[in-house]
This record gives structure tokens, C-alpha cells and sequence, in this order.
């Protein structure tokens, strides 16, 4: 193999890249990434973006460069920054780029990763909503986020509650609207979302359960958040963090299968629309059709990369997902896949003392757990879940 | 010889690299990260993991680059 392409230069890509060097991979190495900067990181961008409750551009600057993910000085790669890539030849082996650049390729790895959901129906976007995905969404965001502004955060999800949380410690006046009775229901069920709803409660998060948005009031300027109940929650900015959806849409007609992102085998090689591997590609992180956490991407680009050097030869991926969410001073962390359980036991909720401990089950069988201040406990079921054939499905 | 050092100022005990290599990382009983700070050779792979999983990174091996 003498030139392999990754398309993306966010976390997973970077990591592809330097499991493709450490396993030994000595041909040319290019990293396309759509976005002008170096690789950033994710979970700090969303904290220093949020956290500090100050909007100064001189900070701001300050933060975004602590995000940069460091780079080997021994990578040895060619970096295409600011450049899109917008078509793929599977069987011609070509990745087509934005300015009309063609590129061959060997290997392939694909970590184009997502960006944020904005549903058709709220669009065009009127000034003042916010989505945060990139390094430039979170600097508009954390300038937005002034004290005393009235915020409308749309989402059932980690990043809505997060983003709300962070709203809240710099002082804006903040309204949660989710589609379910409480924030993180489907995550993480009924005792930790019931303890997440106790710490927004305390932090004076309006919290409006069972809601969907429906209308983003106000033409050029936001004005008022519309329900799908009819109420009007007036707003000076509003944030969706309504999930996100892997850009795939320089894959199409490609050949991949692109269901809810792209289709891979448990090796990470990217599979056509009937189901066999297409040669020398395989991809990482949240652009494949997998939960889109941090570890999940760093776990999916070292497999993905042993599968270009080694072939068959590699192990194929078999971590046990992990995820965490900084809120309200505390993190609450989960392993497993405590989103399948049909049962869950609380072994502590103590909201006053910030512990938390449940398992999840499945069908009488441990699938996951989550806890609040109790490390050595969720390193202890993570344990269990690791031994057991716990099955990523 | 296997040597490894994890900075506590930046440890936020996101707990991967005892999920990773739980024979050299622990979380004692106050929630604490120990660690064995030399390792058996053989423990190279976990640890190396260990560190690359470290979302903080906060784990460094002597005279391995993250």
C-alpha cells in the first residue's frame, strides 16, 4: 500500500493516522479536513466554550488553541485543510475534492464525521439559534451566552443538558424543552434522568418535558421558541441540540451503504449496498452508523487502521462503549449500553451527596451502568460487562 | 524497562485507562486514580492503550510519544 487518504481531520482521523504509522505503514499519509484548523477536540471545546461564563475574544482565542489536539512531530502527512472532499470513486480508488483536485488512494479511511441536526421545518434559522458541533458554532455560542438573556435550549439529549447547565452558570435565564417527561430518559432511564431533573431543578433550569419545537418566531431575529402545544416561550437565543447526522453526503452514489451513516463490519472495512466490503476503505468515528462518543471514536480509528495494515489479521473492535457528561459540577459516566436495558437497579441515589449507582439488564443480563462520584464502581461493572459476552447490540 | 507517569493535575478520573489496563490502573476506595508506576514489560499494549484512550491525557509512558 503506497498512499492512504483519510477524509476528515477531527479526533478520529488524526488517530487513524497515527495507528496507521505505529503499525508500520511507511507510504504517503494525506488528511483531508473541511474545517481551516489543525485537530481540535471536541469535549473541552464544548467546556471552555461554555464553562468559564465570560465572552471575551481574547479568551475565547486562548481556549480554542488548549483544544488542539497534538500531532506527532514524526506523522509525516500531507494536510489538506479548508478543503471539502465531495465525491468518492469506490472502484476507481479516487477521492474527488471541492476544488476539483483528484486524489488516489490505496487505503482509505473515512472520518467525516457529523454535524449538528437542524430540521427542515425550523429553517432558515432566524439570528440568535445556535447549533455547537465545530470550533466556530462554539465561539458564536459562547458570545451569545450573555447574562440575562432568555435561552431556550431544544433537546432530550447529553449536549442539551450540558449546553442548559452551562447556560445557567453564565447567568442567562434557561428553559430545557424535551420530547420526553425528562431530559436523558432514553439514555440513561428513569433513576439517573430523574437525578439529572433534580440538579437542573436546583440550578433553576425550567425543564419543559413531553415538548417538541415546532416554529423559530421573529423573521430575521429570534423572538419567541413555538411548541408543539402552541405555547410561545420568548427567547433571546435559542440552542438545538437536537443530535446529528454524518456527513455522508460526498459518499452518495458511491456504492456504501448509508443507513443512519456509514455501514462497516465489526472490523471498521466500509461495506457496499449488498453488504460485502468494498477494497482498501474502511472508517471511524461518528460519520460510521455507530453511538457517537469520544472513546467510541478513538476505539473505532485504531481498529480501523490495524484493518488497512493487517487485513483479516486484525482484531476486530470489541471495547465496551464508555461515555461521559461534565453538568452541574458533577460528570456523570455510563458504560454499556444502558439505552436497551428493559430493567434497571438503583444500588445508590443520594442527589444531596452527588452519588449516583444503577445497572441496566437486559433480559435478566447486565448490559450497562451509570454512576455519579462512584469511579471505582462503574470500573468494577465495566469489568463484569467486559468479561461477559456482552454483545455491542 | 516500563515506566509510566499520569499528571493528577489533569487527571479528571474519566476512568479509561483502568478499563484499558486494570492491573496497572485502580481507583482506590476515596475515588482515587493509583497506579503502578513500573509495570511488567509485558503490559506494554495495555498501557499504550491506556494512555491513547486517555481523554484528558494525562497518562505518559517514558520515551513514548502519545
Amino acid at each position: 500500500m503506497k498512499r492512504i487518504v483519510v477524509a476528515g481531520a477531527s479526533l478520529a482521523g488524526l488517530r487513524a493516522a497515527q495507528t496507521l504509522r505505529a503499525e508500520g505503514f511507511g507510504g504517503a499519509l494525506v488528511l483531508v479536513g473541511d474545517e481551516p484548523y489543525m485537530p481540535y477536540d471536541r469535549p473541552p471545546l464544548l467546556k471552555s466554550a461554555l464553562m468559564e461564563g465570560t465572552s471575551y475574544a481574547a479568551q475565547a482565542k486562548a481556549q480554542a488553541t488548549a483544544t488542539d489536539l497534538p500531532v506527532p512531530g514524526d506523522l509525516d502527512a500531507t494536510w489538506l485543510l479548508g478543503t471539502r472532499a465531495v465525491g468518492l470513486d469506490a472502484y476507481g480508488k479516487t477521492v474527488r475534492l471541492a476544488d476539483g483536485r483528484e486524489l488516489p488512494y490505496d487505503g482509505l479511511v473515512i472520518a467525516t464525521g457529523a454535524a449538528a441536526r437542524v430540521p427542515a421545518a425550523l429553517t432558515p434559522l432566524p439570528a440568535g439559534v445556535h447549533t455547537l458541533r465545530t470550533r466556530d458554532e462554539a465561539a458564536a455560542l459562547r458570545a451569545a451566552l450573555v447574562p440575562g438573556r432568555r435561552a431556550v435550549v431544544v433537546g432530550g439529549g447529553f449536549l442539551g443538558s450540558e449546553i442548559a447547565a452551562s447556560a445557567g452558570v453564565c447567568g442567562l435565564d434557561v428553559t430545557l424543552v424535551v420530547p420526553e417527561e425528562r431530559a436523558l430518559l432514553r439514555q440513561v432511564g428513569y433513576s439517573a434522568s430523574q437525578f439529572i431533573a433534580g440538579l437542573h431543578h436546583s440550578a433553576g433550569i425550567r425543564v419543559v418535558g413531553g415538548r417538541r419545537a415546532e416554529v423559530l418566531d421573529g423573521g430575521a431575529r429570534l423572538t419567541a421558541v413555538g411548541l408543539d402545544d402552541g405555547t410561545e416561550l420568548a427567547a433571546d437565543i435559542a440552542v438545538l441540540a437536537l443530535g446529528a447526522v454524518p456527513n455522508v453526503g460526498w459518499l452518495a452514489g458511491s456504492g456504501i451503504a448509508l443507513d443512519g451513516g456509514v455501514r462497516c463490519d465489526e472490523r471498521l472495512r466500509v461495506l457496499s449496498t449488498d453488504g460485502t466490503p468494498l477494497p482498501g476503505i474502511v472508517a471511524a468515528g461518528d460519520v460510521t452508523d455507530s453511538l457517537g462518543h469520544w472513546s467510541n471514536a478513538v476505539e473505532q480509528a485504531a481498529v480501523a487502521a490495524r484493518t488497512l495494515v493487517h487485513g483479516d489479521a486484525a482484531q476486530p473492535l470489541a471495547a465496551v462503549p464508555s461515555f461521559w457528561s461534565d453538568l452541574h459540577g458533577v460528570t456523570l459516566r455510563a458504560v454499556g449500553r444502558p439505552d436497551i436495558a428493559d430493567e434497571e437497579r438503583t444500588a445508590e441515589y443520594n442527589l444531596a451527596g452527588r452519588h449516583l449507582e444503577v445497572t441496566y439488564h437486559r433480559a435478566g443480563r447486565l448490559v450497562g451502568a451509570a454512576t455519579i462520584g462512584r469511579n471505582s464502581r462503574l470500573a468494577a461493572h465495566r469489568r463484569l460487562l467486559a468479561e461477559s459476552a456482552f454483545a455491542r447490540a | 524497562m516500563l515506566r509510566i507517569t499520569v499528571d493528577m493535575n489533569l487527571c479528571e478520573s474519566h476512568g479509561q485507562c483502568v478499563f484499558a489496563a486494570p492491573d496497572v490502573f485502580a481507583f482506590d476506595d476515596d475515588d482515587y486514580l493509583v497506579y503502578e508506576a513500573e509495570p511488567s514489560p509485558d503490559r506494554l499494549d495495555e498501557v499504550r492503550t491506556a494512555a491513547a484512550m486517555c481523554p484528558v491525557r494525562a497518562v505518559a509512558i517514558e520515551g513514548v510519544s502519545p
